[in-house]
């Protein structure tokens, strides 16, 4: 066990280390209003997050993490650009029997600057990188913005781009989706027995039929989506070479230099993924500038979509042997839209854990 | 001395006596109607206790009772995987555990039409499609094993049928046995909607302290019941 002054001083090393690099240190609360939390990650998140009540503000969340109250901070009375730093505890359930600790420091950077968001990304990789040098850690990174401009691409419907872009950060539910859109999947037997019956009559008629109305949800919503299933059983399958070049763009792991060679190829036939690959390119550039060795560093298109993220572009993570993500950040721009009340500004940081750099340096142990 | 809980009244309660002495293993409450104490006839070194059947797990999870009966929905609920040891399924007390959405929802027939239908509630209604339920573990790993997203999860410990057309939910979760209460509150259960199919088990605690007499006075009852394998 590292004790708990030692990785407090590693902690305070890296928060030094951010505020010398141009951050202004930031606190937050560690009671932090559940709703806003939930709103944004859904229920799945209880499953995580420690739930508390106070008997004034109601449902409060022990802080999961650093970037909700820091974004809030900085959409209400920021200046810009920014670039902001903190250091404290976070707390997350874990499974029994996991030995992961549910109690743990973070530190971390968050950049909000408009001016040139690719130079920002590979600002906060190439600080990452130096901090944790000599650690033997591996990075490992992603675009979650190339994957949603091929999905914005598709040739296929509105609500079906939509579906899918809503489940990016559900793997499970994204690939049942595409299977089910590409064709690839059978049309579930409940979905044929119900189209039928809503081809067979009006739905007004149907939900008439149906017996006494309960519920909030409204007779035209429920008419409205019946309609839309209707006209998505007309919807032609999303084509077999489009769906195959997004299949292959899931499980792409390469090289960073090497993966950005194999979407300039396949670009010409999702032509929509150009801009979002022009930007990787411009950041393989940015990293190369900095250092960073660009024909050697891992690139996996499908890094950082797991729940409880909220990553839309360059997402990063740095791996040692049996412990958890030692840091991880990425790009959340959509986020700062979400929590900005209609303000919106572009954002890249991460996380370090001084917990497992502590231990990884052998301290006190 | 072993203690077992066994579920303090009611239907239950009949069920689990009726059980035991099946097996020549007879349980009966002693005193009056309202005290709960209970004997067992048959074995040495077992003593009932009478509890209420939602208490059982956690009396189990703490080890303060070696074998409970209740059934598998409220140990599922409150319990992780390997908290307790399924000694036998006692084949009574069968019920699902549902998801119900309201009838006139005839765009709604799968989970994934929920979530469908979740997505749209929420753009127009301003706020996540509430599900109402006492069962926030199971429904919650169930939906987030789905991938549902944009709904909420609302408590309910009874009366669960009539929160939709009291607007305090627009779909429920809840334990079924015959589904007539849902549909007299113009509900229908999701096609896929089976969360967990519940029933009474005898149930071993892991935790609780199992002396070398408790063994041996747990191989003569396990003999007696005819089940296999030891908790300990």
């Amino acid at each position: 066990m590292t004790p708990k002054a030692a990785i407090r001083a590693e902690g305070e090393r890296l928060l030094q280390a951010f505020v010398q690099a141009g951050a202004v240190p930031v606190e937050a609360d560690i009671l932090q209003p559940a709703g806003t939390l939930l709103d944004l990650y859904g229920e799945d998140i209880r499953a995580r997050a420690y739930v508390t009540d106070d008997p004034v503000r109601g449902e409060m969340m022990l802080r999961p993490d650093f970037t909700v109250p820091v974004v809030q901070a900085h959409m209400a009375h920021g200046a810009e650009p920014a670039r902001y730093a903190y250091l404290g505890e976070v707390f997350r359930k874990q499974a029994r029997g996991s030995g992961r600790a549910s109690e743990y420091l973070q530190v971390g950077y968050e950049v909000f600057d408009r001016a040139s968001p690719e130079a920002a990304d590979a600002e906060v990789f190439a600080l990452f990188r130096d901090l944790l040098a000599g650690l033997g850690l591996r990075p490992v990174t992603g675009d979650i913005g190339i994957l949603m401009a091929a999905v914005r691409g598709l040739e296929t419907s509105e609500r079906r781009k939509a579906a899918l872009l809503r489940h990016v950060w559900r793997p499970r539910r994204f690939k049942a989706l595409l299977d089910r859109f590409a064709g690839r999947a059978p049309v579930p037997a409940g979905r044929v027995a119900l189209l039928e019956r809503l081809r067979a009559g009006s739905p007004m008629a149907l939900i008439e039929e149906a017996g006494s109305f309960v519920g909030l949800r409204s007779a035209q919503e429920i008419a409205a989506r019946a309609e839309a299933l209707v006209a998505d059983a007309e919807t032609p399958p999303i084509k077999a070479t489009e769906a195959a070049l997004l299949y292959d763009l899931l499980s792409l792991e390469a090289p960073a230099a090497h993966a950005l060679n194999h979407l300039r190829g396949i670009t010409p036939m999702l032509p929509a993924i150009g801009p979002a690959v022009d930007r990787f390119a411009t950041r393989l550039d940015a990293l190369t500038a900095r250092g960073v060795d660009v024909t050697t560093l891992s690139f996996e298109a499908s890094h950082g979509r797991t729940a409880l993220e909220y990553y839309d572009g360059f997402v990063f993570s740095f791996l040692g042997e049996g412990m958890p993500p030692v840091a991880s950040g990425g790009r959340y721009d959509a986020l700062t839209a979400v929590l900005g009340a209609g303000a919106f500004i572009p954002a890249v940081g991460g996380v370090i854990r001084p917990g497992l750099v502590a231990r990884l340096k052998g301290v006190g142990a | 001395m072993i203690r077992i809980g066994v579920p303090s009244k009611g239907r239950l309660m009949q069920d689990c006596f009726n059980w035991f002495g099946a097996r020549d293993v007879v349980m009966r409450r002693t005193g009056s109607d309202r005290e709960y104490s209970g004997v067992i006839e048959g074995v040495e070194g077992v003593m009932p206790v009478l509890l209420s059947a939602a208490e059982i797990p956690r009396e189990l999870a703490a080890g303060r009772i070696h074998l409970g009966v209740t059934g598998s929905d409220l140990v599922r609920e409150q319990l992780a995987e390997d908290e307790v040891a399924e000694v036998a399924k006692l084949g009574f007390g069968q019920a699902d555990l549902i998801i119900a959405v309201p009838n006139v929802w005839i765009d709604v027939e799968t989970v994934d039409d929920l979530d469908a239908a979740a997505s749209g509630f929420r753009k127009a209604h301003g706020h996540r499609l509430r599900i109402a339920t006492k069962y926030h573990r199971l429904v919650r790993d169930f939906l987030q094993a789905q991938g549902v997203a944009d709904y909420q999860l609302v408590d309910s410990q009874g009366a669960t049928e009539g929160t939709v057309k009291n607007g305090t939910a627009e779909a429920i979760a809840d334990i079924t046995s015959s589904g007539e209460t849902l549909r007299a509150n113009h509900l229908r259960i999701l096609s896929d909607g089976l969360i967990h199919s519940s029933e009474a088990v005898l149930w071993a605690s892991r935790v609780a302290e199992w002396t070398a007499k408790d063994r041996a006075a747990y191989a003569f009852l396990a003999a007696k019941l005819g089940v296999s394998g030891a908790p300990f």
